[in-house]
């Protein structure tokens, strides 16, 4: 009787996540699935769907080619730099947030506000900030010769100062989110621990770090997870920030790089683009598989 | 450690539109709590009972008054500063540390002189964990025990730095039944066998008359009665606390004394002269010295205005309308009792019965009046078996020591040197 019921009920569960399963299947498991399998075709052609062999060519092909290793460096150190800044910078705001009482409703709209703003408007400010040009050295230019330094092009000049507009850029545009994640989950601690911590004369820093970060790990560690993810698959910021020509601007990531094979100047290349973005998807895997393992150790669910 | 409340006033300011009128929690408490007893607040929610204990902790600060613990005052300290220990109403043992973290954590805090070793620390927290016995506990995570567990290691995590005071918030309020007569005589335990004067807070009666030393009765801010559980159930200094204390409640009738009767409704139920030998004898009592009972340092509250009320003129003269209450065990039933009620029902408990009846007089709708099991034939006899029915009418005769008067406007209770019962059988 039982037996029957709950394969009764295991009939319906199935029926219920049809639409889900059909959605999924069609449009993010069966292209993953062609693109392993484009990315082994060599030399496919999309128009008239033909190939000449199958092999490792393209990886090969896309792991020689120079502007590839680019994209895998200039990804890798704005994930590198840009993760761990936004989320320690949003925790910091965020504890700072959650400890005033005045206006803080105010400030968290500010802090929120790069997150409802368009991705391209907020990169044309940047530009216009950081951009020297014959005309004007622009605000930032003019607060470095200020102080007496001298005006650096961060737009079209060296490499550094373009990695660093980059990564202060896409710091700025996470953060509201982390913030907006983080100070909630502040909000939801119950005060009755800092209590029983204050009779116990527990110094501030040790109640943060003994209880306030333990109790709101797992957001911590959904924000760095997303926060990885999210900082891998970056391309519309550069493009808002340096132009669609990133190639040239050596300031390609590896979104952009399977873009550009896919239709950009150098475009009409399907094969190497999988094996480009079968390369990242593993990347990808890899670095969260290491946080998951880091994270069973330290993050506490409650 | 004794501890002393010395005018004690909490105010929280009005918020917002709605309001907008200040909220007075603590009222002019004043209160010396001897050294090495157990002490119960007790008092119906949002009374003031917790905003006192958190004043005493130190997580809230007074708006006015003193607090001493000993002869330090305390009441500018910081709360980790007055060697506390506080037990939260939920515990609040932090989920991500284990039982044995959780007892450490608080000797860990402690910095320059008082600095332990990490040798004597695990000495000190096993120490605390064998007074309420959870040594076989201390590598689980509190998620992984149950309620009463939990409420050992709160306690232990509280007593670990051997504090002066201990502070208890509803601290079995989270408990089923009977893990709450386990935990309470726990208590008890562990607060005779470290001596540590103790102080806690809580909504049950029972349980605070139970394994208290001292109960403090307050409502709306102000105490009513300060004194050992039992005399304060025996001699409620007003109606509040008739009815406060008690299971099942204190039946109030509406009454007045005419010639030294006692009426409810039209029957004179009972003897009564109120003296001034009798308030003088009540007084003495109370203030005796030897007798360990606290009643004198509670004349700060509304005891005093009973105490003054000689002077009124009221006490004289006999006349005047009161409230009458009656503990349910002070009903004896009988067959020419002088007080008659309409017949309800009759509840059979076990141990005794309760008899459910109605009275015009009466404040509550019910009038429960608790009959021992042996009167049982009798009741059948007089009620059941012979045909008994709705309208029949049950009589009592009462129990003069379980008869309180009540002024009608002050609800002051009024002493009385108890006559005989009208047809009492003695």
């Amino acid at each position: 009787m039982a037996g029957k019921k709950s394969e009764n009920n295991g009939a319906k569960g199935w029926l219920y996540l049809l639409p889900a399963l059909l959605f999924l299947g069609a449009f993010m498991v069966y292209p993953l699935f062609d693109v392993f399998v484009y990315s082994f075709e060599e030399g496919y052609h999309s128009a008239s769907q033909t190939y000449f062999g199958t092999g490792f060519y393209n990886y090969s092909y896309v792991l020689h080619d120079p502007y590839f290793l680019q994209a895998v460096k200039n990804t890798l150190i704005l994930v590198m730099i840009t993760v761990p800044l936004s989320t320690g910078i949003a925790l910091l705001i965020s504890v700072g947030l959650n400890s005033i009482t005045p206006l803080r409703n105010l400030f968290q709209t500010i802090y929120f506000l790069p997150y409802v703003t368009n991705t391209l408007a907020v990169g044309l400010v940047f530009m216009i900030l950081f951009q020297k040009t014959a005309y004007s050295d622009g605000l930032i230019n003019l607060l470095i010769t200020w102080f007496g330094g001298s005006a650096v092009d961060f737009i079209d000049g060296p490499y550094w100062a373009k990695m660093f507009v980059l990564c202060f850029y896409t710091i700025w545009v996470v953060m509201p989110f982390k913030i907006l994640i983080l100070t909630s989950a502040l909000a939801s601690v119950n005060q009755e621990y800092y209590n029983a911590a204050r009779v116990d004369g527990t110094s501030r820093g040790r109640i943060f770090r003994r209880i306030t970060l333990p109790m709101i790990s797992p957001m911590i560690f959904y924000l760095i997870i997303t926060g990885f993810i999210g900082a891998f698959k970056a391309y519309s910021d550069v493009v808002a920030l340096f132009g669609t020509n990133l190639n040239a601007a050596e300031m390609n990531t590896i979104v952009g790089y399977v873009y550009d094979m896919l239709y950009g100047d150098s475009g009409g290349y399907p094969s190497y683009a999988s094996a480009a973005a079968i390369l990242l998807f593993f990347i990808v895997l890899t670095i969260t598989c290491i946080n998951l393992l880091i994270s069973k150790k330290n993050v506490h669910y409650s | 450690m004794e501890v002393v409340l010395q005018n004690l006033t909490k105010k929280f300011p009005g918020r917002g539109r709605k309001n907008r009128e200040e909220v007075i929690a603590v009222n002019d408490f004043t209160f010396k709590i001897p050294d090495g007893k157990l002490i119960g607040l007790l008092g119906p929610s949002g009374c003031g009972k917790s905003t006192t204990l958190n004043l005493i902790s130190g997580l809230q600060k007074p708006t006015s008054g003193k607090i001493f613990f000993g002869t330090d005052d305390v009441t500018h300290l910081q709360p980790e500063n007055r060697g506390i220990g506080l037990v939260f109403q939920n515990y609040a043992l932090y989920p991500h540390l284990t039982v044995k973290q959780n007892i450490l954590f608080p000797l860990e805090n402690l910095k320059g002189k008082e600095k332990l070793s990490k040798q004597e620390m695990l000495e000190k927290a096993y120490e605390a964990a064998g007074l309420v016995q959870i040594e076989e506990l201390m590598d689980r995570k509190p998620g992984e025990l149950s309620g009463g567990q939990q409420q050992r290691v709160a306690i232990a995590r509280a007593l670990v730095k051997m504090p002066r005071v201990l502070l208890l918030d509803e601290p079995l309020s989270n408990l089923d039944a009977r893990l709450r007569l386990q935990t309470r005589e726990e208590i008890r335990r562990i607060q005779r066998e470290t001596k540590i004067t103790t102080i806690f807070v809580t909504h049950d009666q029972e349980e605070a008359m139970s394994i208290s030393d001292m109960i403090v009765v307050m409502n709306a801010g102000v105490v009513q009665q300060i004194g050992r559980p039992q005399d304060v159930y025996d001699k409620p200094a007003n109606l509040f606390v008739a009815k406060f204390l008690g299971t099942p409640p204190i039946n109030v009738f509406e009454g007045r004394i005419r010639e030294n009767k006692l009426y409810i409704g039209e029957e004179a139920v009972l003897d009564v002269r109120e003296t001034e030998d009798a308030r003088k004898a009540a007084g003495d009592s109370n203030a005796s010295p030897g007798s360990g009972n606290s009643n004198a340092p509670a004349n700060s509250g509304k005891n005093n205005a009973s105490g003054n009320r000689g002077s009124n003129g009221l006490l004289e003269g006999g006349d005047r309308d009161v409230y009458v209450g009656v503990r349910p065990e002070g009903f004896r039933l009988q067959e020419d009792g002088p007080l008659g009620c309409k017949f309800g029902s009759v509840e059979v408990m076990g141990r005794d019965i309760s008899v459910i009846s109605m009275n015009k007089a009466s404040l509550n709708p019910k009038i429960r009046a608790i009959i021992s099991t042996d009167y049982m034939a009798k009741i059948e006899k007089m009620y059941s078996v012979e045909g008994f029915s709705k309208e029949s009418c049950v009589r009592f005769a009462l129990m003069p020591h379980k008869v309180f008067l009540f002024d009608r406007n002050t609800e002051e209770r009024i002493d009385f040197l108890p006559g005989r019962a009208e047809g009492e059988e003695c």
